[in-house]
């Protein structure tokens, strides 16, 4: 079944059926790979997309489900403050949770401009990182909110 | 790896017996690296194994370690680019192939592992840019008819007498014929213009940062099919039959194949295969450890303990000491299993053919695979044909070479097609190679002043070398067992340290740090506890008694300084006490803990902060860690290292364990297996750094910090509730029933 969907601005038809999920779509028929398995159960945050905005995790989301909507991967970011941030800080070590981190990092910064470090405790501790990466992410996330 | 067939089995351990008794294995090398070759079809002038240039001047350096987070990709080039003269941000880095040239010296094969990149690196990458260098130079004296030390190289290019000049990419080709040089000299260190720059960053960050494809999950090749696999949930289990009746019917299902340790569904995507294996039936054969659960397995340990076990170091007269004490304190602690659980699960992408294997794969151990998939396919070793992807982590789960093996099998019987296998997570934490548990019992005589006149150390538990190289256990001792206590710093005269090897049937591994997070915390538990018997400061009472003897050498921890390091260690806990704030009182229910060690010639001193609620909620306020690593390449890298390490060991002391219920692995995902999250991360993270000594050589970063964070978290415990917990992980049930 042909499912219309914008990835990235772009617009797509994808053919997975409807009940695989939007993280295979990316992955294995739209070749964003950016977009990474962790868990596949939304308990680790590596798959993080934007759904029209919003963070959500594309392990749990069947793409029958978001047909001609918007989503965003770490490829549609364009460089933005955030992952100008995280280079500067030179924030991943293995970096394979990192797309998934800007992504969370992203979406907080859409809603709040100045988050504390509450903030950023409650947006961002659903996103894993085994490297222990998360100093520098929460240092990044403050940068990116100022530039 | 029991559930690995018998003939791969068998070349596993050849294989590993040779790699762990240092001798090389007769692996091709692709291009015969190694030896100077001016154009190898690649359309590149290689100096050596370590420098590829083309006519374009773009400097390729190979990287012979795997990146798993740690920065080799760009430590390793930095010393590299020290002496070959190139700008560090415009080479580029490929990944080295399997090769002796490439063998780690301190492990004997090329093995990322052991915290021993950066030491191994440290003379032998800035030779190899130094003779490169030296070669490059001497092509174009040749041509210009001068004399070599008249010539100035900077940024890749020769500058010779009347404006002559010469880029690399140009002299390369003749270069690559020059004789390799024999005296290769180096710069002092404090000529260093790359090497230990603070403001170097990772020249792999921007790929990662953008979601390049970077990982072995990311793998793409032609024709590429998808496989999951179904593996026995039982601790050795076998497929006994299995229906794939319902399977073989699902959409995008091409084969269902039944392979050495279970059955893989190969399909058109991932999803189909997975969903395809969900519903594949299997009557599965229990093995040898049918009802096995956690009582068992503890009891078995506790049977095991009683035995004597193996002396790997012994002063005195131990026991006489301990019978005659004033006073005596004795402790046993019980760490679990953990898991490595990196983030990117198990995966390989294979093709097997006839006459050749294609191995695309995040691995730490890259030159064993060949030998292994050449088992499992029926092929040669030279046959086998690797690449290494960067890993999504690996924390030594990935020096296992289990499913790389898997994939080969699966390419092979589903019919010779390319497939890319990725486990799910709860196949990657169901059957991972485990921290082991054990049991840890020490004893110590007090004399009237408190100090220590004997310390018996008594130890059981799984070997992992045992498993992996056997011919490096010797005499009953697996020197991967013992170390972090066999260094032991104290100056106590009476010693007696022992260790009882003790199989319980869950696979043990190499897992970060190794036996340093089970003996070392065991034992600045342990020092501790005899600090609070003798009545002393913590800090005051470590110093007091650190073993100043430098010329005292231990026998088994082949990675460690190898002598005391009394003087490194009185300088940490210094600083650690005076950095920390360690003088300044808390207030209740919040406490400061201090452990010290020195593993991989690395000297840390680690102060934590804890608040713990009346229902024994533990917070980590604050992480102080004062460490002497020598010389850092790095320095950036090095500090993200430390981050990295207090967080692996919080994740462990503070929640790490793994249980088997009915001869299977409990946890099988984050929700069952819990991790430190951003906000259970300490709220401050502070890491001061010794100065090198002069001529002091670099000590290893990727492990120990694990290790000396979890006792210091476990006394700042103590500190506040006065709650000794000796049965980890650090949970509220635990401490609440210490």
């Amino acid at each position: 079944m042909a499912i219309p969907l914008t990835v990235n601005g772009k617009s797509v038809t994808v053919n997975s059926a409807p009940d695989t999920p939007l993280l295979w779509v990316l992955r294995d028929e739209l070749g964003l790979v950016g977009t990474k398995f962790g868990c596949g159960k939304a308990l680790c945050g590596a798959c993080t997309v934007h759904l029209n905005g919003m963070a959500i995790r594309s392990c749990q989301t069947p793409i029958g489900s978001v047909a001609n909507q918007k989503v965003t991967t770490i490829e549609g970011l364009n460089m933005n403050n955030v992952q100008k941030a995280w280079i500067a800080l030179d924030v991943p070590q293995c970096g394979y949770c990192q797309p998934g981190q800007m992504m969370s990092a992203s979406a907080l910064l859409a809603q709040n401009k100045n988050p504390s470090d509450a903030d950023i405790d409650a947006f961002m501790s659903g996103n894993i990182c085994r490297c222990g990466t998360y100093p520098r992410i929460r240092a990044a996330i403050k940068a990116a909110a100022k530039a | 790896m029991n559930q690995i067939n018998n003939q791969s089995r068998r070349d596993f351990i050849k294989a590993s017996a040779a790699v762990g008794g240092g001798l090389t294995l007769g692996f091709y090398l692709p291009g015969k690296a190694g030896v100077a070759q001016a154009d190898a079809g690649g359309g590149y002038a290689a100096p050596n194994a370590w420098v590829r240039i083309t006519p374009d001047n773009q400097v390729t350096i190979l990287v012979a370690r795997s990146e798993m987070g740690q920065g080799v990709a760009t430590s390793m080039p930095m010393l590299v680019a020290e002496e070959l003269e190139v700008d560090i941000n415009k080479i580029k880095v490929d990944f080295a192939p399997p090769a002796e040239v490439y063998i780690n010296s301190l492990l004997g094969g090329q093995i990322t592992g052991g915290s021993t990149s950066v030491r191994d690196a440290w003379e032998k990458l800035r030779k190899a840019g130094a003779s490169a260098r030296m070669m490059l130079v001497a092509a174009a004296a040749q041509d210009w008819g001068v004399d070599a030390s008249t010539l100035k190289v900077a940024n890749g290019v020769i500058k010779g007498p009347g404006g002559k000049q010469v880029t690399y990419g140009m002299i390369a080709p003749k270069a690559a014929q020059m004789e390799v040089p024999k005296d290769v000299p180096l710069k002092p260190v404090s000529a260093f213009k790359i090497v230990g720059n603070p403001k170097q960053q990772r020249l792999d960050t921007a790929r990662k940062v953008k979601g390049e494809p970077t990982f072995g999950i990311d793998t793409r090749v032609p024709n590429m099919l998808y496989a999951a696999v179904v593996m026995s949930p039982y601790l050795g289990g076998k497929v006994k039959s299995y229906d794939d009746s319902r399977a073989k019917t699902m959409p995008g299902v091409k084969s269902v194949v039944q392979y050495s340790r279970g059955v893989a569904v190969v399909a058109d995507s991932y999803w189909q295969a997975k969903k395809a294996k969900d519903l594949i039936e299997v009557d599965w054969d229990q093995g040898p450890n049918a009802g096995m659960g956690m009582v068992k397995l503890w009891n078995g340990l506790k049977e095991a303990a009683k035995q004597p076990g193996a002396v790997f170091r012994e002063s005195g007269d131990a026991d006489g000491a301990m019978s005659g004490a004033a006073k005596k304190v004795e402790a046993t602690y019980q760490p679990p299993f953990l898991s490595h659980s990196p983030m990117e699960p198990q995966n390989t992408t294979a093709h097997v053919t006839a006459d050749k294997a294609v191995i695309i794969t995040p691995t730490q151990f890259q030159q064993l695979i060949p030998h292994v998939v050449g088992g499992a396919t029926g092929l040669k070793p030279e046959q086998v044909e690797v690449h290494t992807t960067y890993l999504g982590g690996g924390f030594g789960r990935r020096v296992e070479v289990d499913y790389a093996i898997d994939a080969a099998e699966i390419s092979k019987l589903a019919g010779g097609v390319p497939v890319k296998m990725v486990w799910s997570r709860e196949d990657d934490m169901t059957h991972d190679s485990y921290r082991p548990a054990g049991l840890y019992t020490l004893s110590a005589a007090l004399d009237g002043s408190g100090k220590m006149t004997a310390v018996r150390f008594h130890s059981t538990s799984p070997s992992i070398s045992a498993r992996l190289f056997p011919s490096i256990v010797k005499d009953g001792i697996d020197p991967f067992a013992v170390e972090g206590i066999d260094n032991f710093p104290y100056a106590v005269p009476n010693l007696k340290f022992t260790y009882v090897m003790h199989d319980t049937g869950v696979t043990p591994g190499y897992w970060r740090a190794v036996s340093h997070n089970l003996n070392a915390v065991a034992l600045e538990c342990f020092i501790d506890e005899c600090a609070q018997a003798a009545g002393k400061d913590p800090i005051a009472y470590r110093l007091s008694m650190l073993d100043m003897d430098t010329s005292n050498k231990h026998k088994w921890s082949g990675l460690s300084a190898g002598v005391p390091v009394g003087g490194r260690m009185k300088n940490v806990l210094e600083m650690a006490r005076d950095k920390s704030g360690w003088a300044n009182k808390l207030p209740s229910g919040k406490g400061r803990g201090i452990a010290v060690m020195e593993g991989y010639n690395t000297v840390i001193a680690v102060v934590a902060e804890v608040s713990v609620s009346a229902g024994y909620d533990v917070t980590v306020d604050k992480v102080v860690a004062v460490v002497d690593a020598g010389p850092l390449v790095h320095p950036d890298q090095a500090k993200a290292q430390m981050e990295s390490t207090i967080n692996f060991g919080q994740s462990a002391v503070m929640f790490g364990e793994i249980t088997v219920k009915n001869n299977a692995i409990e946890q099988n995902n984050f929700d069952m297996y819990r991790v430190v999250r951003m906000n259970e991360a300490p709220k401050a993270l502070e890491i001061h750094w010794v100065k090198a000594a002069d001529g002091q050589p670099p000590g290893g970063l990727g492990e120990p910090g694990t290790a000396v964070v979890q006792p210091a978290i476990a006394n700042a415990i103590f500190a506040a509730t006065g709650k000794r917990v000796r049965r980890l992980p650090l949970t509220p049930e635990n401490i609440g029933a210490a």
